[in-house]
């Protein structure tokens, strides 16, 4: 069917209505992005033996298309901060945060990166890596099971498909 | 002559291999490591200050936060302590619960440090052999407590919650399937020349070296000296029960992966000694909720843990609080060894060091 695309009424609906999608290149980006994150292999303490569980057989974490652990950071586009961020690992976390190329998103796993979790009281922990980077999706547990990580990786996958992530150029 | 130069590299604290948060500053002239210092302390998360803060029963879960691979074991050596200090007697149910618990995370240990270590030498698949079989004791952890991870099931006086009626069957096959386990991982991973050529006479460290440097457990045990807690002090029920310490002979790479293999087998047998005679009855004594050990009193509690000596110190000043408490971490003290078996090695080989000293970072900066 032939469109007149001289007319006044051709708003997007008609045009879908004839099989003419109308986008924006990074919103085509961003879908695509939303299902392949390359998470860079960082963590330290209990919830990274987690993330391993999630990429080992049982729960197979390739099922989503997020298995490529990356462990540089010039190479990935997701940092999943596992484990707390203390006084020491703070200027590493940023640095390998600006070492990212954008775009990138943050997914905090775990109590620890959350809000400090039991170790806030401590003189040595950040109160939550938010305090460093800014966080996407926050995913609550000591340490969260597998299949929570799944969510809090679905959840980010909305989140990016739709565009409406924290860290925008 | 070539003159060289030497060179600094960092390796960490962002490294696949780090283990968690570990830095190794090594020196290296062209290939050949002239040193490799470890900087810890990414990870302090100022345990045994939070400790003063909080009441004995409070401090419980954090133990399990020390040495998360092993879970039970650092939750067993902290309640055993404080028993110590207290004078509780646990009931005999429990005490059982708490040895097939603690074997079963010592089998968990060592499972990942078989996987991260088939990892760190590029054989990305040996880990998920090991993983599989771990999800089995991850799920017995989930069946008693509800935490897979980081199950804090052991309390003051004797465990949580009595055996769901599924555990007991469950544990039965595990330890039935030990042997096939093992078996397969000599068949996919120890037969692999690759493999084998990484870690034979990679790392050597002799028995007089070992006990210098403080290093316990199956690091000490691969050098050769037949020295274990469980055996050499018994502490809990470890008296009842026979089995063997499986040694090394030459203290490299290989011996250290070989004498936790064979420890597995051990912590099997050990397991099933205590199904046959796990007696009925209470599993928790009559412990205040509120308790103030006497002042001025102190104690040194030790086990065996995944990683070696596994100690606490726990001063009391009469108050529901510890005063002071202070960890003795095996993962630490192994780990001051890396220099040691490093030097005069090959970079590659740090990396094989590292993973088989197998510190836990967590436990290591506390």
């Amino acid at each position: 069917m032939a469109v007149d695309l001289n007319k006044e009424n051709n708003d997007v609906e008609v045009l879908q209505k004839n099989n003419i999608l109308v986008t924006t290149l990074e919103k085509i980006w961003d879908w695509g992005r939303s299902w392949s994150f390359w998470p860079l292999n960082y963590g330290c303490n209990c919830c990274p033996i987690e993330m391993l569980a999630a990429s080992a057989a049982r729960f197979d974490i390739a099922r989503y298309g997020y298995e490529v652990f990356r462990a540089s950071p010039r190479q990935a586009d997701l940092i999943i901060v596992a484990g707390p961020v203390t006084l020491k690992m703070k200027p590493i976390l940023e640095r390998v945060w600006a070492q990212m190329p954008e775009p990138k998103w943050v997914l905090a796993m775990g109590n620890c990166a959350t809000s400090g979790g039991p170790f806030k009281d401590g003189y040595s922990i950040l109160p939550g890596c938010d305090t460093v980077v800014p966080v996407d999706v926050y995913v609550p547990g000591c340490p969260p099971r597998p299949e929570a990580l799944f969510h809090g990786l679905l959840e980010l996958k909305k989140k990016v498909a739709s565009g409406q992530y924290t860290h925008r150029r | 002559m070539l003159q060289t130069e030497q060179l600094t590299i960092n390796i960490g604290p962002q490294h696949p291999s780090a283990h968690g948060g570990l830095h190794v500053e090594a020196v290296l002239d062209g290939e050949v490591v002239v040193d490799a210092i470890p900087h810890v302390g990414y990870v302090h998360r100022s345990v045994e200050k939070i400790a003063e803060s909080r009441t004995y029963a409070q401090f419980v879960p954090y133990t399990a936060r020390l040495d998360y691979l092993g879970t039970h074991l650092p939750v067993i050596g902290y309640v055993q302590a404080v028993e110590k200090l207290a004078g509780i007697e646990v009931p005999e149910r429990a005490e059982y619960i708490r040895v097939i618990m603690g074997e079963l995370s010592r089998i968990a240990s060592h499972q990942l440090f078989i996987g991260s270590l088939a990892i760190d030498l590029g054989a990305t698949t040996g880990l998920l052999y090991c993983m599989r079989d771990r999800e089995r004791i991850m799920d017995m952890f989930e069946m008693t407590s509800g935490q897979r991870l980081l199950a804090a099931y052991m309390r003051i006086g004797g465990i949580a919650e009595d055996l769901p009626p599924e555990f007991l069957p469950a544990v039965r096959s595990f330890v039935r399937d030990i042997p096939k386990m093992i078996k397969e991982y000599q068949g996919l991973l120890y037969g692999n020349e690759i493999f084998q050529a990484r870690l034979k006479g990679i790392g050597k460290l002799s028995a007089q070296d070992a006990i210098a440097y403080g290093v316990t457990g199956p690091n000490l045990r691969a050098c050769g000296v037949s020295y274990d807690i469980r055996k050499a002090e018994p502490y809990g029920i470890y008296d009842r029960f026979d089995f063997e310490i499986p040694v090394g002979s030459n203290g490299d790479a290989w011996d250290r992966l070989m004498v936790r293999n064979e420890e597995i087998i051990q912590s099997g047998r050990i397991i099933e000694q205590a199904l046959d005679q796990l007696p009925e009855g209470e599993i928790r004594a009559k412990v205040p909720r509120v308790f103030k050990p006497e002042k001025g009193k102190s104690v040194y509690h030790r086990i065996e843990g995944a990683k070696g000596e596994l100690g606490y110190y726990i001063v009391s000043d009469g108050g529901e609080k510890p005063y002071r408490l202070h960890v003795r971490a095996p993962s630490f003290v192994n780990l001051m060894a890396l220099p040691l078996v490093s030097r005069g090695g090959l970079v590659q080989d740090i990396i094989v060091n590292i993973a088989t000293l197998d510190p836990v970072l967590g436990e290591a900066d506390r």
